[in-house]
């Protein structure tokens, strides 16, 4: 066994494993500690097909900022388990229901799944052998796709100007420190007062 | 079975760095004590052994023969566990640092983002330990300490595209020998990245959670933060963990901005010293400055750090990104 293999075995069994603990877990604060888990074992799946860039950023992204704010949340959360589990029971058809459908959709799919003839020669060789994969999907992402690439920009842009403005309360009767002021303050402009001691107000 | 034998040659690299790195750890610790010590006029440890140099192995004595204590409500599992990913993930940055030509552990092509993977992981061991204590202040602590990292993340992030634009690599060795113009240390990335590397080095200082940016283990408000609850091996790895970042940001600014392993005069008597040498002392440089800020500056209120990251650290490096990449644009064509 090649050491490729033996550590594909080790990252598959781990994110498998985490990955059922993620909904098999009571703590849902162990819930997301096994989800980074699992992230970081698909980052090591990555990294074993050669796309270090892709296994980075899902490390920096996901783990690094996207769980962190889910580790947040729940551990703020006042989560009662008796009475999140009271209900469980009376969703399993429907839940059962909906796992089936999506089960046999992808074995359809799957099944009956072929590579177009077009991207036979480019499955061969996902990255181009001269150039070192980071560089492979600049030229890519900045040349043939920076339209889309663009448009995902504003996308995102869009969503972080509507949660600022979701969020944001303007209290007018709150008195705000403003440092440009503060900075700009003379000398002259204070005035010092001379209290005298033990005179009380 | 032929790649047993380097599996064997990684291992034992690993070892040396490691060992190599806690020695120079013990010592820079004992240097931060002794900076702060001699700018309060005060005399610093100088008991154990002469001028107390073995102070910090005194210190660890201690903490390892003393007995762990976990608090009745705390989560075992994760408590335990979160000293035990600041430590690792502290160390696991230095596989891919160059400390001479080709001495890194790990060569990577994406060395640069792996170092910033690794310090995005560093801020868990906060948060794991900070909630599992199951007590308020280590809480709040953890609270604080997410915010504060994922902030200054941004900026660092930014600050390391800059010096990538202009060395086109991310390997870290590539990003030394980029500097290596013949002009010495003028020809290194401080001098035309000079505000980038400020903005580094403030930012490192609250990423890595050290004056005047220690919101995350206040004493004056909470305690000691997150470690609270933390005795003897656990608090150790705990301090470790923060000391071996400290130095990593400081080998991190030595790549980035200082030339690594270069000779800062490129001329015969100076070329001759070894790499590695000139790169232990870079980073003594910057470890000393991270000392002196901590005697010197007072800790930051929790607004302004959040002002200071978000409204002027960030705007001022997305702006010099694009200047950056507009002149060699201009340059280069």
């Amino acid at each position: 066994m090649s050491a490729a293999q033996v550590f594909f075995y080790l990252f598959s069994t781990v994110m498998i494993g985490s990955a059922f603990m993620v909904i098999a877990a009571r703590n849902p604060v162990h819930s997301v500690l096994f989800l980074i888990l699992a992230f970081v074992n698909a980052a090591g799946l990555f990294l074993i097909l050669g796309a270090e860039f892709l296994a980075m950023l899902l490390v920096i992204v996901y783990v690094g900022a996207v769980a962190v704010l889910f580790l947040f949340v729940v551990m703020m959360l006042d989560v009662d388990f008796a009475e999140l589990k009271q209900g469980f029971l009376q969703y399993l058809p429907v839940g059962s229901l909906i796992g089936a459908v999506v089960l046999i959709e992808l074995v359809l799919v799957l099944s009956s799944w072929s590579a177009s003839s077009a991207s036979v020669g480019a499955a061969g060789a996902p990255t181009p052998s001269d150039v070192s994969n980071t560089l492979a999907i600049g030229r890519v992402l900045y040349t043939k796709y920076v339209y889309f690439f663009q448009a995902a920009g504003l996308v995102l842009l869009t969503a972080m100007i509507g949660a600022i403005v979701l969020t944001l309360r303007h209290k007018p009767d709150v008195k705000r420190q403003v440092i440009a002021d503060q900075n700009e303050r003379d000398k002259s402009d204070v005035k010092l007062q001379k209290v005298p001691s033990r005179a009380g107000v | 079975m032929d790649w047993l034998l380097p599996l064997l040659l990684i291992v034992l690299k690993s070892v040396a760095v490691i060992v190599v790195l806690l020695i120079v750890v013990a010592y820079l610790l004992w240097a931060d004590r002794k900076i702060w010590a001699a700018v309060q006029l005060r005399r610093g440890p100088n008991v154990v052994g002469p001028w107390g140099l073995l102070q910090s192995f005194a210190d660890l004595l201690k903490f390892v023969v003393k007995e762990p204590i976990i608090p009745a409500g705390a989560n075992k599992g994760i408590f335990l566990l979160a000293p035990f990913i600041t430590g690792m993930l502290a160390l696991a940055g230095w596989a891919v640092i160059p400390a001479a030509e080709g001495w890194a552990v790990a060569d990577l092509n994406v060395g640069v983002l792996y170092i910033l993977a690794i310090s995005s992981l560093s801020v868990y061991g906060v948060i794991m330990g900070g909630w599992a204590s199951n007590s308020k202040y280590p809480f709040l602590s953890a609270l604080r300490s997410a915010a504060q990292m994922v902030s200054y993340e941004v900026s660092i992030g930014f600050v390391i595209v800059t010096v990538l634009l202009c060395a086109g690599s991310m390997n870290l060795g590539e990003i030394v020998k980029a500097q290596d113009t013949g002009y010495g240390a003028l020809g290194w990335y401080w001098l035309p990245l000079f505000p980038m590397f400020i903005i580094f080095f403030i930012s490192a200082l609250a990423e890595t959670n050290r004056p005047p940016f220690d919101l995350v283990e206040a004493e004056s408000e909470l305690v000691a933060g997150f470690m609270v609850e933390y005795s003897s091996t656990p608090y150790l790895l705990f301090m470790l963990g923060e000391y071996v970042a400290i130095v990593g940001m400081c080998a991190m600014m030595t790549v980035l901005f200082f030339g690594g392993w270069l000779s800062p005069i490129p001329y015969a008597p100076f070329t001759a010293v070894p790499g590695v040498i000139w790169f232990l002392l870079k980073i003594c440089f910057f470890f000393f400055w991270f000392a002196l800020v901590k005697a010197f500056v007072p800790r930051y209120r929790y607004d302004q750090l959040m002002r200071l990251g978000w409204k002027v650290f960030l705007p001022i490096s997305l702006a010099m990104v694009v200047v950056v990449a507009g002149v060699l644009q201009y340059v280069r064509a």
